[in-house]
């Protein structure tokens, strides 16, 4: 889970890392109040997304009176950034910056470990400066079973070419951000830019941290830091009821059993619609994981059937741990469910099941003789019939209007 | 032979009295596996009956598995040298902790939903010691018709010389089926999560050095750099032929797909970057799981002209 800016600093509050102070606003008026509450002759306003280059995309602003904050708050509020459409801003306290630097503390996935990113150079474009001058970045692992102390923070100091004045201040804040890594679950701590002012402290004026939901269950804190609002409804839906559901822009709604073959179906999918004029794409990923029981089966045909965007549905199932005629009752299962709750399977269902009892599976559909329901027995074969089914509805609906 | 397992392996399931980890013990014994005990704190001394394995000689109708309360005591009543690990994510870190600290060769775990600083942190401690780690959030591995690690359903096919090794477990399980005329020396279900204990080029390489594999599938999924970094290996490494796949062409940047390293950002992590890597090592690359196993099929056929 990714933090907003003002989450992400509210934790580096928490942990001690020096920041200014910072009051959101969701309305012009929020903001001037805000501005007023600060008291400090310059603020800051910012949009408040999830995603980089707000800056670039007006979305950060300077103001010198309440008045101008409402100003700069009502021109940035509803704003549209990378699709993340600005929802809050925070008012901040101005700093005076005499320089900008850069710290991350990440996974380091190759290695298998812990990675403190460091530059003098702080600033806008860390990606372009790591490409093109790979020297002014500093790049130090970070044992996990030791985490930053202060050998390792002045390991990075040094490393990043700090002046011997400044290493003292700026180890200690790296300290801390280490702890608050190792103590939230955190998987990444960024502060970009880490500043230090006219007056020589050095403070972090924006962060991003990202937290490890696996590690939901020692911080019931962390509940309160989810934000749904920029969420699509459906997958908020979706995770509602525990399901894997990622909502794509297709018309071939995709169910199927574990990660990886749900994201190969997509491919799949995505490659048997290439041959139709409609270019019938993957409207979802949906992984019912290993079990496929007759509930996930229907609530995931629920959350599909929801996306009037699907035109028709292709699920694809290995019978591994589950044998496919427990999925095949689940698949009838789920109709009758979906029929108890008064919804009904309207759109049609292609139907793949290989691996284990893949005959006794087959057969129990074959019986139950569900209406808009057809069954193929490959992989590739059934995904083009569920391709060209979208594309025969899309065209029939074409011809209807 | 076969890699990391083999008929030889005694094997030990922790969470052995939970009920994933029982119903997959069965699973295990029926496929030949031996097992050897089970561990669960507070319940050593007893024992857990288990029906025995199909054509297995047992005059008793059951098989009873001792449970010990540690690893360490398991090892020392049974020399086992692989662990299955079943328990709750919560207390994954400690089960695993517990069997490096005792020494065991493989620790296999099964666990979904082990937060990445476990992970890093076991890891930590796993290079250091005598235990390889396979997984987290993997189905383990199997060595068919010799033994059978994690949850893999051993009756896809039958002992073979492909060797496979594959971040997702319904990939291994299709492709296992693709292939099921030839067989496989061992397939590898090595985890989806960002950090995990045994990589494609640890698999690559001991398939490599197997005198049993005579070819190696390789499936990887979007994200990271895994795939280019044992292209890299296969290079300068690998004589025998590899074949790979690669998940997630059409999936769409920033979007997690169901496995927590399987999210790409920005350039990099994504599907075509992966085949390429794996092209220009000369690996031949399928757009889908049967494109694939066509070109494994074809090596197999040409192998034993």
């Amino acid at each position: 889970m990714d933090l907003y800016e003002y989450q992400a600093r509210d934790t580096f509050e928490k942990y001690g890392v020096p920041v200014l102070k910072g009051i959101t606003a969701t309305t012009p008026d929020e903001a001037k109040a805000a501005a007023a509450e600060l008291g400090s002759s310059v603020v800051v306003v910012k949009a408040q997304v999830k995603t980089g280059g707000r800056g670039k995309a007006g979305g950060v602003k300077i103001a010198r009176s309440p008045e101008e904050a409402a100003q700069r708050a009502e021109e940035i509020l509803g704003l549209d950034i990378k699709g993340h459409v600005v929802k809050t801003v925070m008012v901040t306290e101005g700093a005076d910056i005499a320089e900008e630097y850069y710290f991350s503390l990440l996974l380091d996935r190759a290695n298998r470990t812990y990675l403190a990113m460091c530059s003098k150079e702080g600033g806008m474009d860390i990606e372009q400066l790591a490409v093109e001058r790979p020297e002014a970045l500093a790049r130090i692992p970070v044992d996990p079973l030791v985490g930053i102390d202060q050998a390792k923070a002045d390991e990075i100091v040094a490393a990043a070419g700090f002046d011997e004045a400044d290493r003292p201040e700026i180890a200690r804040v790296l300290q801390l951000l280490g702890k608050l890594y190792q103590a939230e679950d955190a998987t990444l701590v960024e502060v970009n830019p880490l500043v230090k002012t006219r007056d020589g402290s050095i403070l972090a004026l924006d962060g991003k941290v990202s937290l490890d939901e696996n590690a939901d269950f020692r911080h019931p804190e962390h509940e309160a830091l989810v934000d749904n609002s920029a969420t699509d409804p459906l997958e908020n839906a979706a995770k509602e009821k525990g399901l894997n559901y990622v909502k794509l822009d297709g018309s071939v709604g995709i169910i199927g059993n574990g990660a990886g073959l749900v994201m190969s179906t997509l491919d799949v999918v995505a490659y048997a619609g290439e041959q139709f004029p409609g270019q019938p794409r993957p409207a979802n990923f949906l992984d019912i994981g290993g079990g496929a029981s007759a509930e996930v089966m229907a609530n995931g045909l629920e959350i599909i059937l929801s996306d009037a965007q699907v035109k028709s549905v292709f699920v694809n199932v290995f019978g591994g741990i589950t044998a496919c005629d427990e999925v095949a009752n689940g698949i009838v299962q789920a109709f009758e469910l979906l029929a108890s709750r008064d919804e009904h399977v309207d759109r049609p269902l292609v139907v793949r099941l290989d691996g284990n009892n893949a005959e006794e599976g087959r057969a129990i559909l074959t019986d139950a003789n569900l209406a808009g329901l057809e069954q193929v027995d490959t992989m590739d074969g059934a995904a083009q019939r569920a391709a060209e089914l979208a594309q025969d509805a899309a065209a029939g609906s074409a011809r209807g209007n | 032979m076969a890699i990391f397992l083999n008929s030889e392996s005694k094997v030990i399931v922790q969470g052995m009295t939970g009920s994933e980890g029982r119903k997959h013990t069965q699973r295990m014994l029926n496929s030949g596996t031996n097992i050897v005990g089970g561990v669960t704190p507070g319940k050593g001394g007893q024992s857990v009956e288990f029906e025995p394995a199909e054509g297995a000689d047992s005059q008793a109708g059951t098989v009873a598995v001792p449970v010990f309360n540690s690893v360490g005591e398991a090892i020392e009543a049974t020399g086992a040298d692989v662990t299955v690990i079943f328990v709750p994510a919560k207390f994954t870190k400690a089960a695993v902790v517990e069997a490096i600290d005792a020494k065991i060769g493989l620790a296999v775990v099964i666990t979904e939903g082990v937060p990445v600083k476990d992970t890093a942190e076991f890891f930590a401690l796993s290079q250091n010691s005598s235990t390889r780690l396979i997984g987290p959030n993997c189905p383990g591995l199997i060595s068919p018709g010799q033994s059978n690690a994690g949850i893999i359903p051993a009756d896809i096919t039958k002992a073979g010389r492909i060797g496979l090794v594959s971040k997702s477990g319904t990939l291994t399980y299709q492709m296992m089926y693709e292939l099921r005329d030839f067989g496989f020396s061992s397939a590898v279900g090595i985890g989806g999560d960002p950090i995990i204990g045994t990589t494609h080029i640890d698999a690559l390489q001991a398939f490599q050095d197997d005198p049993d594999t005579d070819a190696i599938v390789m499936i990887g999924e979007i994200g990271g750099d895994a795939e280019e970094r044992a292209a890299e290996y296969i290079a300068a490494n690998v004589t025998k032929p590899v074949v790979g796949y690669v998940a997630g062409f059409t999936a769409p940047e920033g979007k997690t797909m169901g496995h927590a390293g399987a999210i790409v950002s920005g350039s990099s992590g994504t599907a075509s970057a992966k085949k390429e890597a794996l092209e220009a090592a000369g690996v031949k690359v399928g757009k889908t799981p049967s494109e694939t196993a066509d070109l494994m099929r074809e090596i197999m056929q040409d192998l034993n002209a």
